[in-house]
C-alpha cells in the first residue's frame, strides 16, 4: 500500500514537475519577482489578518506558503 | 514480495530520472568557445562580443529585480575598476525587460564598465543561463575559461584570482 | 474516546508523508545546479491594527525587524500587542466585560545553506489568564533551479489556562506538521499547496464560558484532545501589456478543514492587486467561510451531556469578508540606510452570520459585523 502511494506521489511530480523545468528560465522570472506575485507580501499585516480569522473560526493551519516567486529577490 | 521489490525498483528508477533531466540543458563550459552576441549598450552604441578578441572579458548576467545580483555589482565594478587598463573588459548584461530600469539601476550602483541590454533575451538563450546572477570570464582567444552560477560574498577573490591567470597568458 | 483513538490513526499517514518528503529533499541534493535559495528581504514593519465587532475592541501596536548577518544568516524580531476590551455575547450573558492586554515576543534566525533554507522561532504570548510559548522548524528546499519549492515544518507549543477570579490551571500541548509545495507554472502563474495537521491534548475549552441545559447554564465540557488537518492551494496569475508586463495580479485560495470534534471547514478567498501608477498598489479581497458544528455543540442540550459546548466558534456559521488594500511606496531613493519605503492602509469588514447560536436577550439567530484595520509602514534596507 505505502509503496503503490508513494510510486503515484513519485508519478504526479514527475509529471508535475518534469514537464515544467524547462519553461521558465531564471532570466525570465521578473515578473515572479515582483512584490504582487508573492504568496504574502506583507508578512505582519497577513499574520494579524489570520490570527483575526483564526480565533473566530474553528479551521486553523495550512495558511502559509512558502517559496514561490523567484528564488532571486 | 518480489512484487513490491520491481516496485521499488521502478520508483527507483523514476527518481533516477527525476534528479537527471534538469541537469541537461547547460551553460557553454570551460574550453568551450563563447557564443557571439551583439548587444546594445548604456552608451547608446551596439556591442559585438567577438570584435574583443585580445582582451580578457567576464561576462556577467543580472536584473534589477535580482537581490544577489544588485550586491555583486559594487564588487565587479571594483574589479574593473581594478584591471581595464590591463586589458580586461567587463559586460554587465542586464535580462531586465526594460532597458531603462537597469540604466537607472546601473546609475544609482554607479558602475562605470558597460551595461548590455538583453531585453529581448538573445545572450541569455545563447548561453542558457541557469542562474542569476551568472558569470563567466573568456580569454584573449574567445574560450570560456570560468563559470560560476550564484553570488556569494568572497567570490569576487576567486573572479580576480581567475582573472589575474587569464591576463598574465 | 474517538478523539483519542484518532490521534493515534492519524500517525500512519504523518510518516509516511514526512518519509515522501525526505526522499524528495534528498533526490533534491542529488542536483548539480547550484543556483541558490535566497534569504529573506531586510525589512521592518511597524504597524498599528485595530478590530472591532460583536461587542469586542483590540487594538495596539505589532513590529517585525528583520536583518541579515553575513550572507547566510537572517535574525527577526516581532512584538505584538493586543488590548482589549470585551463585552462579547459570551460575557453579557454570563460573566462580566473584561481588559485585558495580550503581548507577544517572538524571534528568529534564518540559515541559508546552498538550496536549503533552515527556520528556527520562539514565541512567547502573555495575557493575564493565558500563557503559551511555541516553538517551530521549518526547511524549505529549492529543486529545479528554484522552479519549485518543498518545505517541511514542525512547531510545538505548550499552554496554560488560568482564571483570574480563581486558582484554577491547565496546560495544553500542541504539536503542527506541515508541509509546503510551490511551483512555479509559467513566467506570471505560480501555485502553492500546503497541509497541516495539528493535535492538541489538554484544556480546550474557555474557562469562563458555559453551556446551556434546559435554558441552565452549566460550565463547558470539551474533550482533552483535538486532531486536524487542512489542505490549501492558492494560484497567482499575472497580466500585463507589452508597455507593462505586469500590471495585476489575481490569486484564489481555498482550504478544506476538517478535525476529530466532526467539523468541516471549507474557505475561499479572491484577491485582486494592481499598479496604479508607479507608486502605489491596490488590492481588493473577498473571503468566504464556512463550517458545521462540532459533534457536542448545542445552543440549548435537551439532556446532560458528557461533553457539552456553547462556544459560538464550534457552532455552524458563515462568514463573508470584502476588503482593500492600499500601499504607498513614498520612498524610492536611497536615504540614509534606507532603500526604500512604504505606507500601507488595509481594511476588511467581515459579516458573521450563526445557523444555531442564539442572542438569549432576543431568542434570535445571532450575527454581528466587524472591521479589521491596518495602518502600518515598511522601510527596507
Amino acid at each position: 500500500m505505502i509503496k503503490h502511494g508513494m510510486l503515484g506521489v513519485t508519478i504526479v511530480l514527475l509529471c508535475g514537475c518534469a514537464s515544467m523545468v524547462p519553461d521558465v528560465k531564471p532570466y525570465e522570472r521578473e515578473q515572479l519577482a515582483d512584490p504582487i506575485m508573492s504568496f504574502s507580501r506583507d508578512t505582519l499585516s497577513d499574520q494579524h489578518r489570520n490570527h483575526v480569522f483564526d480565533v473566530r473560526e474553528s479551521a486553523r493551519g495550512a495558511t502559509t506558503t512558502e517559496g514561490g516567486g523567484c528564488g532571486c529577490n | 514480495m518480489q512484487r513490491s521489490g520491481l516496485l521499488m525498483k521502478l520508483h527507483l528508477l523514476l527518481l533516477s530520472v527525476f534528479v537527471v533531466t534538469p541537469v541537461m540543458a547547460a551553460m557553454p563550459s570551460t574550453g568551450s568557445p563563447a557564443p557571439d552576441f551583439t548587444l546594445r549598450t548604456n552608451s547608446g552604441i551596439n556591442l559585438k562580443l567577438s570584435e574583443h578578441r585580445g582582451e580578457v572579458i567576464m561576462i556577467n548576467f543580472w536584473a534589477t529585480w535580482c537581490g544577489p545580483c544588485r550586491q555583486e555589482m559594487p564588487e565587479l565594478d571594483r574589479l574593473y575598476q581594478k584591471y581595464r587598463k590591463t586589458g580586461f573588459l567587463l559586460l554587465g548584461v542586464s535580462v531586465d525587460d526594460k532597458p531603462e530600469a537597469a540604466r537607472a539601476m546601473a546609475q544609482q550602483l554607479k558602475v562605470s564598465f558597460p551595461v548590455l541590454f538583453d531585453d529581448r533575451k538573445q545572450a541569455s538563450r545563447l548561453y542558457d543561463v541557469d542562474a542569476m546572477p551568472s558569470t563567466l570570464l573568456v580569454d584573449r582567444h574567445g574560450v570560456v575559461r570560468f563559470v560560476h552560477r550564484g553570488y556569494r560574498a568572497g567570490v569576487e577573490k576567486q573572479y580576480e584570482e581567475k582573472l589575474r591567470e587569464l591576463l598574465r597568458q | 474516546m474517538r478523539e483519542h483513538s484518532s490521534a493515534m490513526r492519524v500517525t500512519g499517514p504523518r510518516i509516511r508523508i514526512g518519509l515522501l518528503l525526505l526522499q524528495v529533499l534528498s533526490a533534491g541534493y542529488g542536483l548539480t545546479a547550484v543556483e541558490a535559495a535566497v534569504l529573506p528581504e531586510d525589512r521592518s514593519d511597524l504597524m498599528y491594527h485595530y478590530y472591532d465587532g460583536g461587542g469586542v475592541s483590540v487594538s495596539g501596536p505589532a513590529v517585525l525587524v528583520r536583518k541579515s548577518i553575513g550572507d547566510s544568516v537572517s535574525v527577526s524580531g516581532r512584538y505584538y500587542v493586543d488590548t482589549i476590551s470585551s463585552a462579547s455575547i459570551d460575557v453579557v450573558t454570563t460573566a462580566s466585560p473584561y481588559h485585558d492586554r495580550r503581548e507577544e515576543m517572538g524571534v528568529g534566525i534564518d540559515y541559508l545553506h546552498g538550496n536549503s533554507l533552515v527556520t528556527m522561532s520562539l514565541t512567547s504570548s502573555k495575557e493575564n489568564d493565558y500563557l503559551a510559548d511555541t516553538y517551530s522548524i521549518n526547511v524549505s528546499h529549492e529543486l529545479f533551479d528554484g522552479l519549485t519549492t518543498l518545505s517541511l515544518g514542525f512547531s510545538q507549543g505548550k499552554d496554560t489556562v488560568q482564571r483570574v477570579d480563581t486558582s484554577f490551571e491547565d496546560q495544553v500541548n500542541r504539536y503542527n506538521y506541515r508541509i509546503g509545495l510551490s511551483q512555479v507554472l509559467t513566467r506570471t502563474l505560480l501555485l502553492g499547496l500546503a497541509f497541516e495537521d495539528v493535535a492538541e491534548e489538554g484544556y480546550l475549552n474557555n474557562p469562563y464560558r458555559a453551556a446551556r441545559v434546559l435554558g441552565a447554564y452549566l460550565p463547558e465540557r470539551y474533550p482533552r484532545a483535538r486532531d486536524s488537518q487542512a489542505i490549501s492551494t492558492r494560484l497567482i496569475k499575472g497580466f500585463g501589456s507589452a508597455a507593462r508586463p505586469l500590471s495585476t495580479s489575481v490569486y484564489v485560495d481555498y482550504r478544506y478543514y476538517r478535525d476529530t470534534w466532526d467539523i468541516r471547514a471549507h474557505t475561499l478567498s479572491l484577491g485582486l492587486q494592481r499598479y496604479l501608477g508607479d507608486r502605489w498598489i491596490m488590492e481588493g479581497r473577498a473571503r468566504y467561510y464556512t463550517q458545521n458544528r462540532a459533534s457536542f455543540y448545542s445552543d440549548n442540550f435537551p439532556i446532560e451531556m458528557t461533553y457539552m459546548a456553547r462556544d459560538k466558534e464550534l457552532s455552524t456559521f458563515q462568514d463573508y469578508s470584502l476588503g482593500v488594500k492600499f500601499s504607498w511606496m513614498f520612498a524610492k531613493q536611497r536615504f540614509l540606510f534606507i532603500n526604500r519605503a512604504s505606507l500601507n492602509l488595509s481594511y476588511d469588514y467581515i459579516f458573521f452570520s450563526y445557523d444555531d447560536f442564539t442572542d438569549p436577550r432576543t431568542g434570535e439567530l445571532y450575527s454581528f459585523g466587524a472591521n479589521i484595520l491596518q495602518f502600518f509602514i515598511t522601510a527596507w534596507y
